[in-house]
């Protein structure tokens, strides 16, 4: 049960999805004490998703994207400290340290300080023209800036969702976009060569090219332009370059602290650390999945928000397991893409075109007869079928899967 | 102006008033039990799963197919159900009773 909390302070170090969610979940759980959000990021707690999507192509600000109104902070009494970048975890003392010196005490501590963008050291990008990543607002907004000073020819490094996505949006903006992708197909990390072929065709009908097998190896920028050059010797042209090759775990500060880091800081099935006073969350948790049974790290909306509510209700003492099956979203044009399961590991893959609409696939990933993910394009039931059977460990009937003329049903398959 | 009226699994009613934004964003802000919002409105979740009054339906109208594909194979799918982050407050929907499913 609850013990007395109206006199304690939590402390979440990020102030992003899993942060912010994690703030109102505690106070909806009955956590009495004081609530103190820090981020060093200075715009209001939005959400990430649309900045490579909506945003891009918007006239408007992120202010339409908060994850919480402002009002709910009052009204929950969440304290947001904004602007301020926390550098150390003293944990005997119970204490942060924030940049202006200040130090603050904590009973218990989140850490949801997610993911950076990862900046590859290629040669000359540092000195190059208008570079951007696209992680935050900020990075949204200044490539919305860069592209209206009729700066339109924009190379993306790194075919990845975010890459391909900010193609998506800028050439709906009438940008001249290509995508350079080191590996021989897009998205290799995360889909099945089904699926990269599916968005590379996508993108060529929208006019973008996307090349792969292209290791950018230098940059230089004369003429008023940039050049990126490749090992294959082949050069681009842009006056704008977006670098999307990966992000880079925030664990720097939990590390320093001498908290268990994997390859992320490694958390117990309430998302609670090594230290009994500390939690994190989100992008930054080395975490177990209970469904497939191993440890993963995630960069996905749907983790930060369950792990935010598994941690609240921890610490309200309320022990619950984590047990999400993942899930995730892109939007790129008119497609919908929508994914459930983790699919590493598969050995076998059924590709199902329905007949009955336009557009409408699902590529269903299994292991011998496990079924462990479905990517569904425009297919929502395919998503939502394939989540079900995923969570009961459903035997599929392939040969039924993989015959079109049986529509898709929950019985259908089985 | 709409005001909207959520009714909770609990039975507790919560009368709610907005001009902009999804009937998902105004449950949020009025910490209507049962409407997370988990995916922040793009319809893939189904944590936004609402039953409208059936006198109100017309109001309300139809789901898209995407959001109709979402919703046709939920346990609690019933005829007036809408995933309320498809609902733009509006004038128009001044009014309704949603109930909410979880
Ligand atoms: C462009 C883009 C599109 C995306 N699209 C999707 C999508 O369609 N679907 C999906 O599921 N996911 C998507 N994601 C991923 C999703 O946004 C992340 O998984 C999610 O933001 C993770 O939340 P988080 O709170 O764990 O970490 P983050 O969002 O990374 O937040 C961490 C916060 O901690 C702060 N911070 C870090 N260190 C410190 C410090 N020392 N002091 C103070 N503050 C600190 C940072 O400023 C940051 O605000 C997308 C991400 C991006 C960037
Ligand atoms: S908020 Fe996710 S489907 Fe409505």
């Amino acid at each position: 049960m609850l013990t007395e909390t109206s006199n304690k302070i939590c402390v979440v170090i990020g102030a992003s999805h899993a942060g912010v969610n994690f703030a109102f979940a505690l106070r909806k759980e009955g956590w009495e004490g004081e609530i103190i959000l820090f981020d060093s990021d200075p715009d209001f707690p939005y959400h990430r998703p649309p900045l490579s999507k909506a945003y891009l192509t918007s006239e408007e600000g992120t202010q339409h994207d908060l994850l919480f109104p402002k009002q709910n902070y009052e009204t929950d009494n969440v304290t947001l400290k904004l602007g301020q970048t926390i550098s150390s975890i003293h944990r005997k003392e119970k204490s942060i340290s924030i940049s202006d010196g200040s130090v603050q005490h904590y009973d218990k501590l989140v850490i949801s300080t997610g993911s950076r963008p990862f900046i590859p050291s290629i040669k000359g990008l540092n000195t190059a023209n208008n570079v951007f990543a696209m992680r935050t607002a900020e990075d949204a907004i200044n490539i919305r800036n860069a592209l209206k000073k009729n700066h339109n020819k924009v190379v993306i490094i790194g075919g990845g969702y975010i890459g391909l996505e900010t193609a998506a949006s800028l050439s709906k903006k009438g940008a001249l976009v290509t995508v350079l992708e080191r590996e021989e197909r897009v998205l290799s990390r995360v889909t099945a060569p089904e699926m990269s072929t599916y968005f590379e065709e996508l993108h060529h009908n929208h006019g973008v090219s996307i090349l792969s097998n292209k290791n950018v190896k230098s940059v230089d920028f004369h003429n008023k332009i940039n050049e990126v050059h490749c090992d294959d010797s082949s050069s681009y042209k842009a006056d704008i370059i977006i670098v999307g090759v990966g992000i880079k775990v925030n664990t720097e500060l939990a590390e320093k602290a001498g908290l268990e880091i994997k390859d992320g800081i490694k958390v117990d099935a309430y998302c609670k650390t090594n230290d009994e006073n500390i939690y994190a969350l989100g992008d930054c948790t080395y975490h177990y999945n209970l469904h497939y049974k191993k440890y993963i790290r995630l960069e996905s909306v749907q983790n930060a928000v369950d792990q935010a509510k598994i941690a609240a209700k921890s610490i309200c003492g309320e022990d619950i397991a984590y047990n999400s099956i993942p899930w995730f979203w892109s939007d790129q044009y008119d497609v919908k893409l929508q994914m459930v399961g983790l699919s590493q590991g598969y050995n076998q893959t059924i590709k199902r075109i329905e007949t009955e609409r336009d557009n409408c696939q699902s590529v269903w990933y299994f292991k011998d007869d496990e079924l462990l993910a479905v990517d569904a394009i425009n297919n929502a039931k395919a998503y939502i079928l394939g989540t079900r059977f995923i969570q009961k460990n459903q035997i599929i009937d392939k040969n039924k899967l993989s015959d079109i003329s049986i529509g898709i049903t929950p019985t259908s398959f089985i | 102006m709409a005001t909207i009226t959520f009714i909770t699994n609990d039975n507790e009613t919560i009368i709610a008033e907005g001009t902009t934004g999804s009937v998902m964003e105004l449950a949020v802000q009025n910490k209507v039990k049962g409407i997370d919002g988990d995916c922040g409105g793009v319809c893939s979740c189904a944590t936004c799963h609402v039953h409208v009054e059936a006198e109100h339906w017309e109001k309300i109208g139809a789901p898209s197919e995407l959001e109709n594909d979402m919703l046709e194979f939920d346990e609690n799918v019933s005829e007036y159900s809408r995933l309320c982050c498809q609902i733009d407050v509006t004038d128009a929907i001044d009014g309704v009773v949603l109930k909410v499913v979880k």
